[in-house]
């Protein structure tokens, strides 16, 4: 059975699929979308919390770093609470849509860009400081120079965010509500095909996902590691 | 002089450097004194040399008139009233995870250097160093003495009145010394005042107009070159040069 499986796993990809790619491309599309829209709010935020002292500092790096194991269904609940027709973004008609589940997994991966880039700019920062003050930079000024010379770390925690997005079952599946053709993505659909039974597709579902984040983070390590010999 | 175009400030030769003066400066760290409380100025042609044993207060004491530092009693004054453009080189010299190039453009961009002329001007400083060939080279991995004339273009293109240079040659092989130290009198033919740290007896011998001496974190004595060299006021001054140790 399971060896059966596997074999029909394999021709539907082979056999391009067509409802089996169109869930691979939403499902790419949501986290690309989320890491994207975290990683403009987060890595600014953690140059922020690494450059400025501020009261309640040491309170918000605990927060941050606390967030990073925010517990999936956790984060969809609150962003159900917040986009159901009685909540307060009730209006938008957000719910169950891919916008809703974009917004779920930016509430997941935010925290992790944020807390992860907070401590490299703070390493590049100890490095880079005296330079710094000796050519009369401002705080404000330093930041697009530490997110820019810390670019290979973030690449880095980039990575870190697309696993925590793309793997993420539990609030994708609240706010989204697996909707075939509108808001299923690969792990909603194993999840739903493995209840039925229909083990090739949740199989096949299962190995994309996996030869996905293998390739992304194959790339990402040799990007990478040729930049930092060449750069040093 | 040379024909180099000066970016920031055109009249910045023809004035006299900024002269540096100390006011009873002393640093405490922990209430532990480390450093003064001193007085001293800074009025000659120089180059400035401070020397002094290991511990004597001589990064300190650039960094507390870099203003890298706020003295905890006393305070740094500077001829004319304000703060004179500056510019420090570290021993280990800090550069950006960039080209040679790109960081030259990050200093003349962060000094408000127009647009267009960054990259000329860039360029003009590191044909000036003898860095042409490094200009897209990643900086962190050109060698020691190419790093350290990096950093000296890098001060250089933000044309400074004064120039701190904390022992930027301890690290280096002779051939690199060299450069460095060239590069060094090009800043004190083009106007900058040059105070540099060195516990070299030879390079300040070749480089020094005046000696500051340091020891346990005390002036021992400010003279000129020939006077520090060869007749010390100072007894410490008079072990340092005859090469025993000063506690």
């Amino acid at each position: 059975m399971e060896n059966n499986a596997f074999c029909v796993a394999l021709s539907l990809l082979l056999n391009l699929d067509a409802s089996l790619f169109q869930i691979v491309a939403l499902s790419l599309q949501v986290s690309l979308m989320a890491v994207l829209i975290a990683a403009v709010l987060g890595f600014p935020l953690g140059a922020a919390v690494a450059l400025w002292r501020f009261p309640g500092r040491g309170v918000m790096i605990v927060v941050l770093n606390a967030l990073m194991g925010l517990p999936p269904v956790v984060a969809g609940l609150a962003v159900y609470l917040l986009l159901s027709r009685a909540g307060p973004l009730g209006e938008w008609g957000f719910l169950f849509t891919p916008g809703a589940m974009v917004i779920a997994q930016v509430v997941l991966v935010l925290p992790i860009l944020a807390a992860l880039s907070r401590q490299k700019v703070e390493e590049l920062l100890g490095e880079y400081r005296e330079q710094f003050m000796s050519l009369g930079m401002s705080r404000s000024r330093m930041m697009p120079t530490l997110l820019w010379d810390a670019r290979f770390a973030l690449l880095t925690v980039l990575l870190a965010g697309f696993g925590r997005a793309s793997a993420e079952v539990g609030a994708v599946m609240m706010v989204g509500g697996n909707i075939d053709g509108v808001t299923r993505v690969m792990t909603t659909a194993i999840v739903l095909e493995t209840g039925k039974g229909n083990l090739p597709l949740a199989l096949g579902l299962g190995i994309v996902l996996l030869t996905l984040v293998m390739l992304i983070n194959a790339g990402a390590y040799l990007v990478g590691e040729l930049t930092r010999r060449r750069i040093g | 002089m040379t024909s180099f175009n000066v970016p920031l400030l055109a009249s910045a030769a023809l004035l006299p450097p900024p002269t540096l003066r100390f006011d009873g400066v002393a640093f405490n760290q922990q209430g532990k004194a480390l450093l003064g409380p001193c007085s001293f100025t800074l009025d000659g042609t120089g180059p400035t040399l401070v020397m002094g044993p290991n511990g004597a207060g001589k990064s300190l004491l650039l960094r507390l008139a870099h203003g890298l530092l706020s003295p905890t009693q006393g305070q740094v004054a500077w001829s004319r009233g304000g703060r004179p453009r500056q510019a420090m080189v570290f021993q280990q010299p800090v550069l950006l995870r960039r080209s040679a190039l790109a960081n030259l453009v990050h200093a003349l961009a962060v000094n408000n250097v127009p647009r267009k002329t960054r990259t000329q001007i860039a360029c003009e400083a590191l044909e000036h160093f003898g860095l042409t060939s490094c200009t897209n080279t990643p900086a962190r991995v050109l060698s020691g003495g190419e790093q350290q004339r990096l950093a000296l273009a890098r001060a250089w293109v933000l044309s400074p009145q004064v120039l701190f240079l904390d022992e930027p040659t301890s690290a280096l092989d002779p051939a690199a010394i060299k450069g460095v130290e060239a590069a060094v009198r090009k800043f004190h033919q083009r106007g900058t005042r040059i105070v540099m740290t060195t516990h070299d007896l030879h390079q300040a011998r070749r480089l020094a107009g005046d000696v500051l001496f340091l020891s346990g974190g005390k002036v021992c004595e400010h003279t000129p070159a020939d006077v520090f060299f060869n007749r010390p006021v100072s007894r410490e001054a008079q072990a340092f040069i005859a090469g025993e140790l000063v506690g």
